[in-house]
């Protein structure tokens, strides 16, 4: 009985799709920019919204959305963006990607955001992409710094934004076959994508040169420490220890290192773990010489003390999110990513998601304060590449101090 | 332990008590209503609040098995989440690294879970009492690290996206379609001989043998269709959302789902459908992490006001009301 009336019921379905009383609540433009879509972005604001793991296993990661609220209310308080003010909607996923793909969909859907900017690691950022490419929204300068993002033309919606991995991997080969030629190293990896995208670049990138790969050994995220491995890796007699590893096994390693007096390689700790915080909690002695890459300027080096960036960073710090970290490397990069948006905002050749689009990937040396000088962002027709220079830096006292040139990993 | 070996009337928490005559007086007019609004949601609603009906009608089916072990059966499964994960990879893996068109992996879904249920559910009921919460509770453990590790299957702990079917509103009613067959098959199952069967086994297992059915093998039996439903939602699931990843199908939304099945109440047709709504209020509305302290807090204020969940509350209220107007 209830088939039967279901049966006409689909059929009336079949006709009747696509309405909806008030439609689907997209706005498009006329005129110069006709069919382009203009949800979310009126004369006087732009919504956008940002999804970070507030809570959960990641939630380290959470002051990225404080140093990027700090920028957007630094320009919210200067008139924004072409007069228009920027209403910053954060969301949790808790590091879960089904999560993320959820809170993008209510973002989009039901808050009406323009555009995507940032999800917050590998995992969210892959399950968001799809969904934002079938509607067509931005998701930009996503913070992870996986190759794919860069790479991959299927996806013209989602942009990244840090050095990406192959791109750190290459500053490393680098500098070993220029300063250490016949270097012999040794890899501990995450064996998961972030680790094994480094990896594969590393040894691409030391193919032809005098340097070697002698040993590698992974870990899994599960596993409680990473002696094992250091002690295998010892056994290889290598001169170099590259660490591709998160904050807590980088940690591991270093101590792990730094026990081993009979063993003293160079030893060169990936971006992603190379806080302060993690060294210090090492302690400061033990983790003296070692060597990583960046690209950001450290707000309380005194190198940058009288820089005008480094100034309005901080003051805008103190008075939008006084409870933040200024000196925290993930604020800065919030700060530094929202800066850029910004700069694509005021690029869009129309007020529309295809004009953030078409500004993201057409970025010609654009400066950002908080970068080192000498890094900029360039995107272009086949490169969803922003940042792909590094500089980098050795631990001395208590911080990183910055060494050498920046080097360009397109040349 | 039960009301006859104990020599006194005594009325058994969940299906029977507070409502024992109570039915709900406004039959067809209530089914009748709801399939008009059910009708007419996708015309009237945003496309984020359809999707949102639309994963009520998902978890709704998934409740309606959980009812018939938890319910009828009156045991208890703490797996179902995992179940319903088997049924949304299947699903997904179908769809995105074998190419089947999506309609064709409702089937194949329901009877692997059906399968895996059936496995499960023999070895535990011969061995009676908790050893299915047992049994079940290690499924929901074993099944996510799984996923993880098949990960040229499954994509890993990355998860897997899928292409879902473009118009949102055709899919509502796919899924209201599987949803009304859902509700039609538990009534006709729990009317028919296997279904009292059930609720006798339930009521007094050794009298219930005397009569000549066999516990085990009714039980064994409602809980692999139970996880049948839960397969068919988790392919349902697939179909709406478009992602999978193994950490959503955990041991919290088996838990999750079992505190909606008792909030919405259990042994009735209405129940599911409003336990559904309280499993994706915890589920999407709630802080990430607060959905165990909201579930238990809400749980506990439900056992204590309303043994018979919510759909009980209703009825009851349905049955003062006549009362006081006659």
């Amino acid at each position: 009985m209830k088939r039967v009336v279901l049966i006409p019921v689909l059929l009336l379905v079949l006709v009747l799709a696509g309405c909806r009383l008030g439609g689907d609540g997209e706005v498009v433009l006329g005129g110069a920019c006709a069919g382009q879509v203009a949800t979310g972005i009126t004369p006087d604001s732009v919504k956008v919204g940002g999804i970070y793991p507030l809570s959960g296993p990641a939630s380290a990661y959470a002051v990225v959305a404080q140093g990027v609220r700090a920028h957007f209310e630094h320009v919210n308080a200067q008139g924004g963006v072409d007069g228009r003010r920027i209403e910053f909607v954060v969301r949790d996923d808790a590091y879960q990607p089904a999560r993320a793909l959820e809170q993008a969909r209510r973002l989009v859907l039901h808050d009406r955001v323009f555009a995507l900017f940032q999800t917050l690691g590998t995992p969210s950022t892959a399950a968001v992409r799809e969904f934002a490419g079938r509607r067509g929204v931005p998701q930009v300068f996503v913070a992870t710094g996986a190759t794919q993002w860069g790479a991959d033309g299927e996806h013209p919606w989602t942009i990244g934004f840090q050095p990406s991995y192959t791109a750190e991997a290459r500053v490393y080969a680098r500098h070993l076959a220029r300063e250490r030629p016949g270097a012999r190293v040794a890899v501990l990896y995450q064996n998961d994508d972030f680790g094994r995208d480094l990896l594969e670049a590393f040894r691409a990138a030391v193919r032809g040169t005098e340097v070697s790969i002698v040993a590698t050994r992974a870990y899994e995220v599960t596993d409680p420490n990473v002696q094992g491995q250091l002690a295998n890796l010892a056994a290889s007699g290598a001169d170099v220890l590259l660490n591709v590893s998160t904050p807590k096994f980088a940690a591991q390693a270093l101590a792990a290192d730094a026990a081993m007096t009979d063993w003293n390689p160079l030893h060169i700790v990936n971006g992603v773990a190379a806080s302060p915080a993690v060294l210090k909690a090492v302690g400061v002695a033990k983790v003296q010489g070692v060597v990583t890459a960046g690209f950001q300027k450290d707000p309380g080096a005194p190198e940058w003390a009288d820089d005008p960036g480094v100034r309005t960073y901080l003051a805008a710090m103190a008075r939008h999110v006084p409870e933040a970290d200024p000196r925290s490397q993930q604020v800065v990069f919030g700060w530094a990513a929202a800066q850029a948006f910004v700069r694509v905002l005021e690029r869009m050749p129309c007020p529309s998601r295809e004009g953030v689009r078409q500004a993201m990937r057409s970025l010609t040396e654009v400066e950002i304060d908080m970068l080192l000088p000498g890094i900029t962002l360039s995107t272009g027709p086949g490169d969803g590449f922003p940042i792909e220079a590094m500089r980098l830096a050795r631990f001395e006292g208590e911080r990183w101090v910055p060494f050498g040139k920046v080097i360009d990993t397109r040349s | 332990m039960n009301a006859v070996a104990a020599g006194r009337r005594r009325v058994a928490v969940g299906q029977v008590a507070g409502d024992r005559r109570q039915v709900w007086p406004w039959r067809r007019t209530a089914l009748a209503a709801v399939l008009l609004l059910a009708a007419a949601l996708p015309f009237v609603l945003p496309p984020y609040r359809l999707f949102q009906v639309t994963l009520v009608l998902v978890y709704a089916v998934a409740l309606l098995g959980l009812d018939l072990v938890a319910g009828h059966g009156g045991q208890i499964s703490l797996g179902h989440g995992a179940f319903f994960g088997v049924g949304a990879y299947t699903a997904a893996v179908l769809i995105s690294r074998v190419g089947l068109p999506y309609p064709l992996t409702l089937p194949v879904a329901a009877l692997l879970a059906f399968g895996l249920g059936l496995a499960a559910a023999r070895p535990a009921l011969r061995l009676r009492g908790l050893y299915l919460a047992m049994i079940s509770f290690t499924v929901a453990v074993v099944v996510p690290p799984l996923l993880k590790r098949l990960s040229g299957l499954t994509g890993g702990a990355m998860g897997l996206p899928v292409p879902t079917p473009d118009d949102d509103q055709v899919l509502y009613f796919l899924v209201l379609a599987v949803t009304v067959a859902a509700f039609a098959g538990v009534r006709n199952l729990t009317r028919s001989r296997a279904g009292r069967a059930l609720l006798a086994v339930k009521a007094h297992p050794a009298a219930a043998e005397v009569l000549g059915m066999r516990p085990a093998t009714y039980q064994a039996h409602a809980f692999a269709w139970s996880a049948m439903y839960a397969g068919v939602a988790g392919a349902l699931y697939t179909w709406t959302v478009g992602f999978v990843a193994p950490d959503s199908f955990g041991l919290a939304l088996s838990i999750t789902m079992l505190a909606g099945a008792v909030i919405g109440g259990l042994g009735s047709l209405a129940g599911p459908l409003i336990g559904a709504v309280v499993v994706l209020a915890l589920t999407s509305e709630v802080n990430p992490a607060a959905p165990g302290l909201v579930s238990g807090a809400l749980l506990i204020v439900v056992i204590c006001l309303a043994p018979t969940g919510l759909s009980g509350l209703l009825r009851r209220a349905a049955g003062s009301l006549l009362r006081r107007r006659s």
